[in-house]
This record gives structure tokens, C-alpha cells and sequence, in this order.
């Protein structure tokens, strides 16, 4: 199912590492609007991830469809978040640790018991 | 609840448990028996750490090599999703654990007693090297506990204040009061710090109550 490289990572991600912003392996992306004629002008595997977040996914989650490591698919899809092609979905919790998150994961746990 | 995608809620958020522990302790076990998806297994991190170590051949230029991981999901509410990472397991990988731990809210460490020394380097690692409340799990391979949990406890050199627990990787119900452990552990931990982040006030009644 994974696709493979068909292009050296350097050419997508032009030998960049970082990203703009911080993108966690659980961080979840989505494509706020299906632009069929942008999808068409990009590489493959840029295009392959874009159409693969058509469904919301997390960053590990488009790394494992898309058969591209973690390092790349946090730079594409950093990159595409830069125009606005990719939504970054926003923390709603000021932290991980935030009582309210907690609390919430506490209660749907106890109701899987 | 159960689903093979997420709903297009933009206000969709996620949080993080990572599963950790020694090579074969139950780790993907864990992961999929509560899964709403099935676990995913990617060789997600290109590393050059392995270059000493995996040597193939002094003819033969690797210079990297990719590290598996796993995880799953689970749909905690119409805007709120948890995903569980497994850790990969050998040492030499912890630059990885660092970025996999990174955001989380607790982990679980797994431990099996037919091999406790399996789960040391895990612990001292949660110990040691990251500042993120984690908890103790005996996986009960047979579905018995073999050893007291206080004989764990004094085998793993565990200080008073990390809670050990025991579950039955098998059984997504045992996962789940694993798993709440954890998160409950978190809210002892971090009440005072989270809530102040948040709301001062509610940092104020926490230490009322604790």
C-alpha cells in the first residue's frame, strides 16, 4: 500500500529539516478545500499526501500512507500549511496537561471499562 | 464510536499516550486491542544513529536506516481523539523516544516479570532523561499475576509515587483501566501546573482539594 520513493527526499524538501511551525506525530492536518488543479501541479508524492489528507489524519498517519519519513512529511506538509492548502488542526488545550483535556480523556476512558 | 476515519470537524483535536517497554512485552498487543483502527506499523524515522552498530559490510555505504513504530486510535468524542505510540524498542533509539514523547499527556510503561530487565532501560528513561508522568503496567501474559506487585515494584527499584498497575494486553476493557491509570496519574501530577496554564482559579481549588 505505502508508496516509495521516487524522488530523492532533497528534492521535496530542498534539504530543509525544520518547519515553521511544531508539528507533532499525533498533530492532526486536513485539506480545508479540495483544489483539484493545484493537486495536478505538484510532485507526486507532495500530491499523494495532499489527496491522502482529504480525510483528516495525524502526521504519523500521512507519513505511513504516504511511505515518507517523518522528517519529510513534517516539511510538505509544513509547506503546504504555508499557503493554506493543509489545515494544521490548532491545540484547543493550553497544554497536554490541561485539566480540562484530562478530564475528558478520564471520562471516555471509564466508559471503554 | 468506532470508525475507520475522522470526521471533518476542524475543531478536531488529538492527544497522546506512548506505550513503551522491552522488545516483545505486548507493546503492539496493547495498541491493537483497543484500537478502532488497525495499528499501523511505518519505518517512520531515517536515523544515522544505527551507523556503528548495523554495519553491513566496510564496502557497502549505509549511513542510515529507518526505525519502526506503531500506534493506533481511538475516538474519545466527536472533537477529541487519542492516539496510542508504541516505542521502538532498542536503546540506541531514544532520540526518537524524545520526539515521540514530545506533547504527550502520560505513558505507559509495560512490563513483563518472565523478563523484567526488558523494561529497565524504559523506566529509567521516564525516570531520568524527560519530565513526563508515567505509570507501571504488568502484562499478564496468562491472564495471572505470577509475582506480587509489591515484588515488582522492589524489583524495578520503583519510588513510591509512580503507580504500578496490571492489565491483560488482550483485553481492550483491561487496556482501558490501564490507559485511565495514566491519565489519572497526569491529573495528580500536573493538576496544579496544567490548571494554571488554563485558569489560575482552578489551580487554587485543586490545591484546596489536595
Amino acid at each position: 500500500m505505502p508508496t516509495y520513493w521516487k524522488v530523492r527526499p532533497y528534492v521535496l524538501t530542498g534539504g530543509r529539516t525544520r518547519t515553521r511551525q511544531h508539528l507533532l506525530v499525533h498533530t492532526l492536518v486536513s485539506v480545508p478545500y479540495y483544489d483539484a488543479v493545484f493537486a495536478s501541479g505538484l510532485l507526486p508524492e507532495t500530491r499523494f499526501l495532499y489527496e491522502q489528507a482529504r480525510r483528516t489524519r495525524s502526521v504519523a498517519e500521512l507519513s505511513a500512507v504516504c511511505g515518507m519519513s517523518l522528517g519529510v512529511t513534517r516539511v510538505v506538509v509544513d509547506d503546504l500549511a504555508a499557503t493554506d492548502r493543509l489545515r494544521v488542526h490548532s491545540d484547543q488545550y493550553a497544554s497536554p496537561f490541561d485539566y480540562r483535556l484530562l478530564e475528558r480523556l478520564r471520562d471516555g476512558l471509564r466508559q471503554l471499562v | 464510536m468506532a470508525s475507520g476515519s475522522l470526521s471533518d470537524n476542524p475543531l478536531l483535536t488529538s492527544a497522546k499516550v506512548v506505550i513503551a517497554g522491552g522488545f516483545g512485552v505486548g507493546k503492539t498487543t496493547c495498541v491493537r486491542s483497543i484500537s478502532e483502527i488497525p495499528p499501523i506499523n511505518t519505518e517512520a524515522w531515517m536515523t544515522a544513529a544505527s551507523e556503528p552498530v548495523d554495519r553491513l559490510d566496510p564496502g557497502i555505504d549505509k549511513t542510515t536506516t529507518t526505525v519502526a513504530m506503531d500506534f493506533g486510535r481511538l475516538t474519545i468524542d466527536q472533537d477529541l481523539v487519542l492516539y496510542l505510540f508504541g516505542t521502538p524498542g532498542q536503546p540506541r533509539f531514544w532520540p526518537m523516544w524524545d520526539d515521540l514523547c514530545r506533547g504527550a499527556v502520560g505513558a505507559l510503561v509495560l512490563a513483563d516479570t518472565r523478563h523484567l530487565e526488558g523494561s529497565f532501560p524504559a523506566v529509567n528513561y521516564f525516570e531520568h532523561d524527560i519530565d513526563l508522568p508515567f505509570v507501571v503496567c504488568v502484562n499478564l501474559f496468562d491472564g495471572v499475576l505470577t509475582h506480587p506487585l509489591d515484588d515488582v515494584r522492589a524489583a524495578l527499584a520503583l519510588s513510591a509515587d509512580v503507580p504500578l498497575t496490571a492489565c491483560d494486553a488482550r483485553d481492550p476493557a483491561s487496556v482501558a483501566r490501564a490507559l485511565l491509570v495514566a491519565v489519572e496519574h497526569t491529573m495528580a501530577r500536573t493538576g496544579g501546573r496544567a490548571a494554571l496554564a488554563s485558569d489560575p482559579r482552578q489551580s487554587h481549588q485543586w490545591r484546596q482539594h489536595a
